[in-house]
């Protein structure tokens, strides 16, 4: 059925323009399948081989995943998957990602799985595929499978290679029908069908640095994003957010704006405001230019956040650790040491403002272009929206600006929505960089309190965490809700899935071995209740840093508590392999010079090890502090990562090596700020990030573990950045800062 | 509504626009382009950088008025997939960037410290770049390629 319905899907008459190029002669489109009425947009059901993969009479190896890319080359590793299994050159294999009529959902990207799960059922329907050539080939050419050799997608007999036959001649149209066992759901989903993976060690494709597909076409220029698909018919909108949190949609004076050329037409639901014009500029300064009468905010943030968080009644409290006695040990302690660390709101900020073309047409039929990073959950969410069956609406993902979780790709599909159903025309939207910076989801504000227990040795015997913090998800990364969008917010729809997500000791794994812990969480109600520019929502590697910048800096504070040198501390507490191996592997390469800190010279050393999803993480940080500014410069950062197998070395440490860059600029800049009603942080000068000057000289470590299944990698190295940086400030200065992020002001405020 | 006349990537374009609109929207509206990006409209990142007579320019603050009679060149125009620029061969080699959203201001701003510097300083390398964002932080790379260009330039 699904097989049915998507065939009729690309046998289309027409074709979207998605993007130009200008080649000598002259603007040439691209085309995309386009939805015909009589189709529906169904997903494909996984659980029959050609769901995933289809191989052509020409030859062509199409895969369909329902992963998409976010920057960091999963498209290529995927791919590597893939030929590996099926013995293919990767060359041959096209990716089709995140179409939710062509493409499987496997719950869209997050929390670092794209390889560690993404890849299990792409692997599994190559190897399946592989074992159906060899059944057919065996047929066909008279030889017992064994007897045959694949070669680049051409099985041969072994003992006489003028005997051969192609997977295109094999399997060429129809052929993958073969039914998957479907286990599992969302970024877990699995299938399995006959073919056995290989073993790891006969790879040959993965584990090679294969140089990154998109790359190439980006930096000539000749690649699409979502920014870039254009259609026929199509208009440009924008949005105007209300005036200050709560405020509510009062009049608006179309008048205003009537006389730009190209302005079409002003859409108002509930507080819902967007403008559409023929041109972009039109839309742009139709949307600068609208008079629109807003009432006086209601919200009124607080201007002291972490104070707001002490004082305030928590909404909700649970118990989030508790193994042995800590309370008995804090009781025989012969010394107690506590520490209260803060970490900002932070914003996505991603360089591309959210951008999508909705074409919901007067049918109900929908298609929307978007950068989503969970399309499959934002197909369904934007037809609750908009009212019309989830199989009439399809969601094609195209590639964006880099968007670190949730940065608004979805909330700008449903402005670009409700436009488009309000004008029955295509409509792109592109948000401004106040919509972006200001308006966008945030990565919540915490707070951790650590107490540590110590003997007279100055062993530790118990820890206590207590962490208040708004919680990770008063949005959800999946847009599988009407509510969970801010343009539905505005049009009066309540957000019905709000989630707890608790800063946990260390952001929830930790690689040591204490005996007595107790941990608490508090999550704060939300500064306002709805459609507020300060909702949280996932930011990459969510609570992760502020957990593990608090625990990590916490472990140092011990460490000095105890004499120790830092990392001769931590390994005193954990027994695992994999993080005494990365701490070591991070201290070799940096040069660490074993001594407990601080040395007070003005240039100092930290280090932090972290744990995310069976990722290992050691980084080191050489600082060197000005005591007068008390402006901080980091000179060097030695990353030790160990996630398990590594599929493709040179774009794994591309990852690593930017997100440490990203972290490092989350530590020393970045703060949401605000004052009772409004972001104030809306620009790149208002939210500065980490620029040129103040990038260090960074080194990546890469411990393979081809034995051990891989795991993620997009977010665990951005974990203890904050942390190191912090300790090594501690070292130069014997100054522990205590709030993020690590300014100058804060700095020279803590060296007194 | 004004007509004007465009010199972009070495070819002439009519378009209709207003005088005030920033050449970005231009580019990417009237002329087809995709390469200038939307960053900010601010002019403090550099997505929308393209040369104006050989100098990285900020198509999101340029009103096109103030482009014509100028030649434009726009990431599309430096080199083609059969024939690339050197810069642009460099960042292919190094694998520079994670999404690229940002790679237009990268891209121009090391071909035209490379055109004025061969062999670049690190203040000069400082301050053709301090001005522009990378948010994933592929700044790695991005040093990688440039030295890899000047190198290339050297060898050539």
């Amino acid at each position: 059925m699904a097989t049915t319905s998507r065939r009729a899907f690309f046998k289309t008459s027409g074709g979207i323009l998605i993007g130009f190029s200008l080649s000598d002669s002259g603007i040439v489109p691209q085309l995309v399948p386009q939805l015909v009425a009589a189709d529906t947009a169904a997903t494909p059901a996984p659980g029959r081989l050609d769901a995933w993969l289809r191989i052509g009479k020409d030859e062509t190896i199409r895969v369909f995943t329902g992963k998409v890319d976010i920057g960091m080359g999963v498209q290529t590793v995927l791919i590597q998957v893939v030929a590996e299994e099926l013995d293919v050159a990767p060359g041959r294999i096209q990716l089709t990602m995140g179409d939710t009529a062509a493409t499987p959902d496997q719950g869209g990207v997050g929390g670092s799985t794209s390889i560690s799960a993404g890849a299990k059922p792409l692997r599994n329907a190559a190897a399946t595929a592989r074992l159906l050539m060899l059944q057919l080939a065996s047929a066909r050419l008279g030889v017992p499978p064994e007897q045959l050799a694949v070669n680049n997608g051409i099985v041969s007999v072994q003992a006489d290679a003028s005997k051969s036959v192609s997977y295109g001649a094999l399997a060429g149209g129809d052929g993958l029908t073969e039914a998957l066992r479907v286990s599992g759901g969302g970024f877990a989903i699995n299938v399995e069908g006959k073919g056995k993976p290989k073993d790891p060690a006969s790879y040959t494709i993965v584990g090679q640095s294969l140089p990154r597909v998109d790359l190439p076409p980006k930096i000539l220029g000749r690649a699409t994003y979502s920014t870039d698909v254009r259609v026929p018919g199509m208009l440009h909108g924008r949005v105007i957010r209300p005036a200050g949190a709560g405020a509510k949609f009062v009049s608006v004076d179309e008048s205003s704006v009537k006389a730009i050329p190209g302005y079409r037409q002003t859409v108002v639901k509930g507080d819902f405001v967007g403008v559409v014009a023929e041109t972009e500029w039109g839309a742009i300064r139709a949307a600068k230019e609208l008079k629109v009468n807003w009432s006086s905010p209601a919200a009124s943030f607080p201007q002291d956040i972490y104070q707001h968080m002490r004082l305030s009644k928590p909404r909700v409290t649970r118990e989030l650790t508790k193994q042995g006695d800590a309370a008995a040990a804090f009781a025989a302690a012969a010394k107690k040491v506590e520490a209260s660390y803060e970490w900002p709101f932070q914003a996505h900020a991603t360089m591309g403002p959210g951008c999508a073309v909705a074409d919901v047409r007067t049918d109900g039929l929908t298609t929307i272009w978007t950068g989503a990073q969970k399309p499959h959950a934002l197909q369904k969410g934007l037809a609750q929206m908009l009212r019309v069956p989830e199989d009439r609406v399809r969601v094609v993902w195209v590639e964006a600006a880099g968007s670190y979780g949730r940065a608004g790709d979805e909330d700008v599909a449903a402005d670009a929505a409700l436009l488009s159903q309000a004008l029955g025309k295509p409509v792109r939207v592109q948000w401004s960089r106040a919509d972006m910076t200001a308006w966008g989801g945030k990565g919540p504000a915490a707070i951790v309190d650590l107490a540590a227990a110590l003997d007279g040795q100055g062993a530790v015997t118990a820890l206590e965490m207590t962490s208040r913090a708004f919680s990770g998800t008063e949005i959800i990364p999946q847009a599988n809700t009407p509510g969970n969008m801010l343009a539905a917010q505005l049009i009066g729809l309540p957000n019905t899935n709000p989630g707890d997500e608790y800063v946990q000791w260390a952001g929830s794994t930790y690689p040591y071995t204490f005996r007595n812990v107790h941990a608490v969480g508090h999550i704060m109600a939300p500064l306002y209740v709805s459609s507020s520019p300060m909702r949280t929502t996932h930011l990459r590697d969510p609570n992760g840093p502020a957990g593990t910048f608090a625990a990590e800096s916490f472990m140092d504070e011990l460490a000095f508590a105890a004499g120790a040198d830092p990392i001769e501390f931590r390994l005193r507490y954990t027994e695992d392999a994999r993080a005494k191996a990365v701490l070591k592997a991070a201290a070799e390469r940096a040069g660490w010079d074993q001594r407990p800190a601080p040395k007070r010279s003005g240039s100092g050393r930290g280090v932090a090890l972290a744990l995310r999803g069976g990722t290992y993480v050691a980084t080191i940080a050489e600082v060197d502090v000005d005591r007068r500014s008390g402006a901080v410069r980091v000179k060097r950062l030695v990353c030790a990562h160990d996630c398990g197998l590594i599929v493709n070395p040179n774009a794994l440490r591309g990852t690593i090596q930017a997100n440490l860059i990203q972290s490092l600029s989350r530590a020393l800049k970045e703060e949401v700020t605000f004052d009772q009603t409004h972001v104030t942080s809306v620009d790149w000068n208002s939210y500065p990030v980490a620029r040129w000057p103040d990038v260090p000289q960074v080194e990546v470590v890469l411990l393979n573990h081809p034995e051990i299944a891989p795991s993620g990698a997009g977010e665990p190295s951005s974990r203890p950045t904050a942390a190191a940086i912090n300790n090594a400030i501690f070292d130069a200065t014997g100054a522990r800062i205590r709030r993020a992020p690590l300014t100058a002001a804060r700095v020279k405020a803590a060296l007194g | 509504m004004a007509h004007l006349s465009l010199k972009i990537n070495g070819k002439a374009h009519a378009v209709d626009a207003d005088p005030e609109c920033p050449l970005l929207y231009v580019l990417r509206d009237n002329a087809g382009l995709n390469n200038p990006r939307f960053g900010c409209g601010l002019g403090q990142c550099g997505a929308c950088t393209v040369l104006v007579n050989q100098v990285p320019t900020r198509s999101c603050v340029l009103p096109v008025s103030r482009a014509v009679g100028k030649d434009i060149v726009t990431l599309e125009g430096l080199g083609t997939p059969e024939h690339p620029h050197p810069v642009q061969t460099a960042f292919i080699e190094e694998q520079a960037f994670q999404c690229g959203y940002c790679l237009n201001g990268w891209v121009l701003a090391a071909k035209a410290l490379l055109d004025r510097h061969p062999h670049p300083s690190d203040e000069q390398t400082k301050s053709a770049f301090e001005g522009l964002v990378c948010r994933c932080g592929s700044h790695v790379q991005i040093a990688a390629a440039v030295k890899r260009a000047a190198g290339m330039k050297r060898s050539a």
